[in-house]
């Protein structure tokens, strides 16, 4: 079930190094591309289908094909900053692969013509980013960046950027105006990034997974590439599966896996016995699942759609009947709360009302009303703002609420502290 | 007033000519004042910061307060954050975070004698080895309250012996 691309020498230790990463085919890719048209790289990624991996899924090719020809300097933008709660994938990338990455990323310059790149790293992946850094310098020192990469006469300069804490900051727009020295906070669309990005400059912002599935393309072809998959979804994915499972880790399985064999076969399925009760299947803002669902979706962008979910960043976080659903929408909310940049008024006020609200209902000074009042500035919040969060915010509450309302119905008719004793067995209260 | 240490004044300067605009610079710089003012910022450094860089003080204060991993007081020697989102959550990370606070005496917004400061964080990027805890710049994975409280015990007694 696993197939292992992307990671395929995940397990060597030298791979983290030039001299390591060389002796498994390192850069041959690029020296490939740079002999190639810039057009037919773009061509390439187009028909092999590469979706986004950081969460929108939007097609990479598509998004290169919008950048236009006005002469303005071009940037390539690495997101890096990973923070949808259960998502892991691209730390982990980045520790064990980083020429990986960054050959991808020269690739996807040369095929955009950008002579400047950055990866915005996410602020607490200090390791990641020692290790990303020393790879750039010998990436320098061998002449696979800076000037005249190669003798190929295409130049191109990568540097890396650390953020400093914001959920935020993974929104493109947010972390452009992060890299801008400003506030992390979304910027209306249009003008989308590929037309005005970094300093109003054309700049394409492409996650860890996606820019490092360019090399594959190179390598594999359009048709190697599209072996693995569904027809709208090809190819391998990054999934890190977290929670209440055997085996938490990430997983690289073919798009269109389902979700049972992920759980019950790959990853041992679940703790002591336990019995599944629902799984989040990509990225906490992705709406929940119940078992039913969980054990009939395949992990593709269409089918998670058909059942009323998203694939996300990928994290697939599995819950299983120890636990209560009102406390873990409580966490969630208190989350997003904490996270809304504080620019549009129905993210800043609803997180807030969100998080209030999940929280009384939890500690049982409820009513009956105020489950119906969540879901209803839930609604309120959907589609209202300039970026996603507030519908990542939303998105749970009105799929937890839906699917396990017994619970919510329950804790807040309880008028008692708790129906459902968190784990350390104290009321769960967070400042 | 705060006085910027040459180093860092070297740093920032280098830093500065790094991008086409001075701004860009502003996070990069506030780290490193960051380490220069013992893991902590307040008012003086940013004025400092502020008149180096020749950047109005409300710019740099808007970056400052945005973004939660520059620290607005003393974190001590160790500032311990324990990730307290959902699947460490599911795994026991309230349970760690209280015990460590019990266990050292680490009260929320303080610095312990020993030199601690506790913190419940959201997601740290390492669901799959959950609890966890990232100690200044390390994460500590696959946690339990032994391991953890071994673990700061070993970072006190360090200290102690430099």
């Amino acid at each position: 079930m696993e197939v292992k691309i992307l990671t395929q020498h995940y397990d060597k230790p030298e791979y983290q190094s030039l001299e390591g990463y060389k002796k498994y085919e390192g850069y041959q890719q690029l020296k490939k591309a740079l002999t190639l048209k810039p057009e037919a790289i773009t061509e390439m990624v187009k028909q092999a289908g590469l979706r986004g991996r950081g969460g929108a899924g939007f097609p990479a090719g598509v998004k290169w094909g919008f950048l236009p020809n006005n002469g303005k300097k071009r940037y390539l933008i690495c997101n890096a900053d990973e923070g949808e709660p259960g998502t892991f994938k691209d730390r982990a990338m980045m520790d064990r692969a980083p020429h990986q990455l960054i050959e991808g990323m020269i690739i996807s310059a040369f095929a955009i013509n950008s002579p400047k790149s950055y990866i915005y790293i996410r602020g607490e992946y200090f390791e990641s980013k020692r290790i990303v850094e020393k790879a750039i310098k010998e990436a320098y020192a061998a002449n696979l960046l800076g000037d005249n990469i190669l003798g190929s006469g295409f130049s191109h300069h990568m540097d890396i950027y650390s953020g400093a804490g914001a959920y935020i900051c993974g929104e493109e727009t947010g972390l452009i105006s992060s890299l801008e020295g400003k506030k992390g906070q979304p910027k209306l669309k249009p003008p989308f990034p590929a037309i005005e990005g970094y300093l109003a400059h054309p700049t394409i912002v492409n996650n860890v997974e996606t820019l490092a599935a360019v090399t594959i393309i190179i390598r594999d072809g359009v048709e190697g590439y599209r072996k693995y998959g569904t027809e709208k979804s090809p190819g391998t994915k990054l999934f890190s599966v977290s929670g209440n499972v055997v085996k938490p880790g990430n997983y690289e399985i073919p798009l269109g896996t389902p979700l049972k064999d992920v759980i019950f076969n790959l990853c041992g399925g679940l703790k002591q016995g336990r019995k599944l009760k629902a799984v989040i299947p990509g990225g906490s803002s992705a709406p929940v699942l119940n078992e039913e669902e969980a054990m009939s979706v395949n992990m593709d962008y269409e089918d998670l759609a058909d059942k009323g979910s998203m694939l996300g960043s990928g994290a697939i976080i599995v819950i299983d009947d120890s636990n209560s659903m009102v406390e873990l929408l409580q966490v969630l909310m208190h989350f997003y709360h904490h996270e809304s940049c504080g620019q549009c008024t129905p993210c800043r006020e609803g997180t807030g009302w969100l998080s209030k609200l999940s929280n009384s209902i939890l500690e049982g000074s409820a009513s009956l009303n105020d489950v119906k009042l969540l879901e209803k500035v839930a609604n309120h919040m959907k589609g209202k703002t300039i970026c996603a969060l507030s519908d990542a915010a939303a998105f749970p509450v009105l799929s937890f609420v839906s699917k396990f309302k017994e619970e919510f119905i329950s804790a807040a008719t309880a008028n008692v502290a708790l129906q459902f004793q968190s784990k350390n067995g104290q009321s769960y209260k967070r400042g | 007033m705060f006085t910027i240490s040459e180093k860092t004044k070297a740093f920032i300067t280098k830093e500065v000519s790094r991008y086409e605009t001075k701004r860009s610079a502003i996070i990069p710089c506030l780290f490193e004042l960051q380490k220069d003012n013992q893991g902590w910022i307040n008012n003086d450094c940013i004025e400092s910061l502020s008149q180096f860089m020749n950047i109005p003080s409300k710019d740099i204060n808007e970056v400052f307060h945005f973004y939660t991993m520059f620290n607005k007081q003393s974190v001590g020697n160790f500032h311990i954050q324990v990730c307290c989102n959902i699947s460490c959550h599911m795994n026991g990370g309230l349970d760690l975070f209280q015990v460590l606070s019990d266990k050292f005496n680490i009260k929320p917004q303080q610095v312990s004698k020993e030199g601690l400061a506790i913190s419940k964080v959201e997601c740290l990027g390492s669901c799959g080895t959950a609890p966890m805890m990232q100690v200044n710049e390390k994460y500590y994975e696959n946690l339990t309250k032994e391991k953890a409280i071994q673990l700061v015990n070993d970072l006190v007694a360090s200290k102690k012996q430099n």
